[in-house]
């Protein structure tokens, strides 16, 4: 029989500063923690050492998929795992794409880079063939999308492969600098994109041609089909048609949709940036990852004549999604749609993490409206729905004319600090939030999950319950209980590797018959206990990394504004905070974790 | 009454390749690579998809380039593979146009579709279909 492990379990380390590469079997990893989280969380463990500096050559980019990658629908996302130029903590990025297919196709469950190359390069792996190629032409080019389109016309292997490419934002460093995959998918948060440009890696683009004989071919088809009848059924509908832009109008109609700063959950304009507006008059095309049936990408055109001639129009594609809807509409006050797919665009071609700079320029136009700041730093009056000036902005958070902008390009947080205004800078750990103001749960689990980000327990689903039966906030401590279980969960969802979007595509008793499908024999209650130690062990990192719970401070923004279920409480937060300190183990917090630098 | 698998509306591909993937599992693997289907952009997905399938020719140059005749006309059009002939040489390859006859490079032979039509059940979109040839 075909051991699935093993086809698996190869690891491509690739050092920049050496400019070599090497494969190891790392069957030791795989057998032990499935893949995706659960194996890039160790290969994080052996690489970086404590008190790495995230933009150092110290620093890795571990790309990790897992036994479910390009063979069962929906197992259609990467893991990035690198150290947060954020906020210095371990921190872990999805993207989709073609990306997972092809670096599992590639012949690797797991692509390692380290070190920094002295010049700019980009990497291409061809199944075992990578090669080092001078990225002189493509450094400081305006636009990722150019560098996609060059990359995409100068190498093979089209429909088989991913390229990941940084723009402008990556390049200059911008903490919150994004990784583009295929144009209109990304590692967003968190800030991959500054670590490949401080490792002055312009691109890497994996080729996967391969393919693995199958265990056991007439247990995988039957449990193929059975996944896919239910990845095209009611569990992913909303995806398919509206995309996650279908989240605005509802959000609005709760009053959870964050709006100018977080200062309102409503936005009057809401409607005009919904997902049935954008999809009725500006969507040109659905598109989907690799192996995923619901194709949840929604590329609008936007048409525009040109100003200095008449009847000469360019047409340009912008791929929406709820969170820069939120981000760089709502947040701003941006109900012209047209402008706000403009500003999309901007954020789009310098490879910038939407959600952070929609949250930062948010802080600064409420700094100027405040006088914490005056219109010689912010250099553009910036206003609430002015998306002329914002795009202005944008291009200035990469180009850091002045010392404003230099800390505008460090996070809210960071700004905050220079300039004042803390208390409406929204961050969690230094990580702008993504848009949900629908709870204490939802904001509670920012405080705490590994990564202060909405998919670490999807808690404003928790939230929303609540609102929708009337039921009573649980006691902070229950709260608690139950975000921990959720994110503990979804360490197994992140090892398989599966989207998200199918969380409930993915149950324990299917996850369990898929695995089993490929010769693996892990129970649900494995599979729940190998989620708990996952969790256990990015605790023990990110301990190490001097994270400290007590010092987490929620903008005061946030109590100030109204939720769908009442203001939120101080003492409820301070409650559960401690609480979860409480959870933690002693080992834990006394954690040392791994080598020193 | 034989069939052919025909594309219907390569517009409505959303590039998801599921097809791809159906495929590649007849033969009992995982992958893209063993497929006589394949998918690609048309250069940037906002332009949309290629969708590749042999087109079933009544005249097929592919059967004409073989130097071993490994390639013998199928009823309703196409070709029929027979591997123990084929000396991998490639020439089908070169002489389809339309890019349909696509090669394992594992195994150094082409993959000629045998219109069986199980792609069709993974296209969630209406892309492809399997219809009667007259």
């Amino acid at each position: 029989m075909v051991d699935w492990v093993k086809t698996l379990s190869r690891v491509l380390y690739i050092d920049l500063t050496r400019k070599i590469f090497w494969v190891e079997d790392r069957s030791d990893l795989f057998e032990k923690w499935l893949g995706g989280i659960g194996v890039a969380v160790q290969l994080y463990k052996e690489e970086v050492p404590r008190g790495a500096n995230p933009l150092g050559p110290e620093n890795a980019a571990i790309f990790a998929v897992g036994p479910l990658t390009g063979v069962f629908p929906m197992a259609s996302k990467v893991i990035a795992v690198f150290k947060s130029p954020l906020n210095g903590y371990i921190a872990e990025s999805h993207a989709g794409g073609r990306a997972a297919s092809a670096i599992r196709f590639a012949g690797y469950g797991a692509i390692v880079i380290k070190g920094t190359s002295d010049r700019p390069v980009y990497v291409v792996v061809d199944g075992d063939r990578v090669r080092f190629r001078d990225a002189g032409a493509l450094w400081g080019m305006r636009s990722s999308e150019t560098v996609g389109r060059v990359l995409r016309e100068a190498l093979p292997g089209a429909g088989y492969r991913t390229i990941m490419r940084i723009g402008r934002a990556g390049e200059r460093l911008v903490r919150y600098a994004n990784v583009t995959v295929e144009t209109y998918r990304h590692f967003g948060r968190m800030g991959l994109g500054a670590v490949f440009g401080s490792k002055k890696l312009k691109a890497l683009v994996v080729i996967g041609r391969k393919s693995f004989k199958l265990p056991d071919v007439v247990a995988y088809r039957e449990v193929f089909k059975e996944v896919f009848n239910l990845t095209v059924g009611p569990a992913t509908r909303k995806y398919h048609d509206l995309g996650t832009a279908a989240n605005v109008l509802p959000l609005d109609k709760l009053g959870a949709l964050p709006t100018r700063n977080f200062s309102s959950g409503r936005f009057e304009g809401a409607r005009e940036i919904s997902g049935e507006k954008l999809a009725e008059e500006s969507l040109s095309r659905r598109v989907a990852c690799s192996a995923c049936p619901v194709a949840c990408i929604h590329l609008a055109a936007i048409r525009e004549e040109y100003e200095d001639e008449r009847y000469f129009y360019k047409t340009e594609f912008v791929p929406y999604d709820y969170e820069p809807i939120y981000a760089l509409g709502s947040n701003l006050g941006i109900s012209d749609r047209y402008g706000l797919l403009k500003l999309i665009k901007a954020v789009e071609d310098e490879g910038l993490d939407a959600i952070s700079t929609g949250v930062v320029l948010a802080w600064a136009t409420e700094a100027l409206e405040k006088g914490v700041v005056d219109v010689g730093k912010t250099i553009v009056p910036l206003r609430w729905g002015d998306w002329r000036n914002y795009i202005k902005a944008v291009s200035y958070i990469v180009l850091q004319p002045n010392d404003f902008y230099q800390a505008l390009a460090l996070g809210v947080e960071e700004a905050a600090k220079r300039f004042g205004g803390a208390e409406f800078a929204l961050a969690y750990n230094h990580v702008e939030p993504a848009g949900y103001h629908t709870g204490p749960l939802y904001h509670i689990s920012l405080a705490i999950g590994l990564r202060h980000s909405h998919l670490d327990a999807g808690a404003y689903s928790l939230d929303q319950r609540l609102i929708i039966t009337g039921g009573s906030l649980p006691e902070p401590e229950e709260a608690v209980r139950m975000i921990q279980e959720e994110e503990a969960w979804r360490q197994v969802l992140n090892s398989l590797v599966i989207c998200l979007f199918a969380r409930e595509v993915y149950g324990r008793a299917t996850a369990e018959r898929a695995l089993k499908s490929l010769g693996y024999n892990l129970s649900q209650t494995d599979l729940v206990e190998l989620g708990r130690r996952i969790y256990f062990e990015k605790h023990l990192i990110k301990f190490s990394e001097d994270f400290k719970p007590e010092d987490i401070v929620l903008p005061k923004r946030l109590f100030e504004t109204p939720t769908p279920l009442g203001q939120i409480s101080p003492d409820y937060v301070r409650r559960a905070i401690a609480y979860y300190f409480k959870t933690l183990s002693d080992e834990v917090k006394e954690s040392t974790g791994r080598k020193s630098s | 009454m034989p069939r052919r698998l025909v594309v219907v509306d390569a517009n409505r591909c959303v590039g998801c390749q599921l097809c791809v993937y159906a495929c590649t599992s007849r033969f009992g693997y995982a992958g893209l690579s063993k497929s006589a289907i394949f998918v690609r952009s048309a250069g940037g997905v906002e332009r949309g998809f290629v969708v590749i399938v042999c087109r079933a020719c009544r005249d097929p140059p592919c059967a004409r380039s073989c130097p071993v005749e490994a390639l013998s006309l199928r009823s309703g059009g196409g070709v029929i593979l027979n591997p123990n002939r084929c000396i991998g040489c490639g020439n089908c390859v070169e002489a389809c146009d339309i890019g349909a006859v696509m090669w394992d490079s594992e195994l150094e032979k082409p993959v000629i579709c045998t219109h069986c039509g199980y792609c069709v059940g993974f296209c969630p979109h209406g892309v492809i279909a399997l219809e009667e040839v007259v």
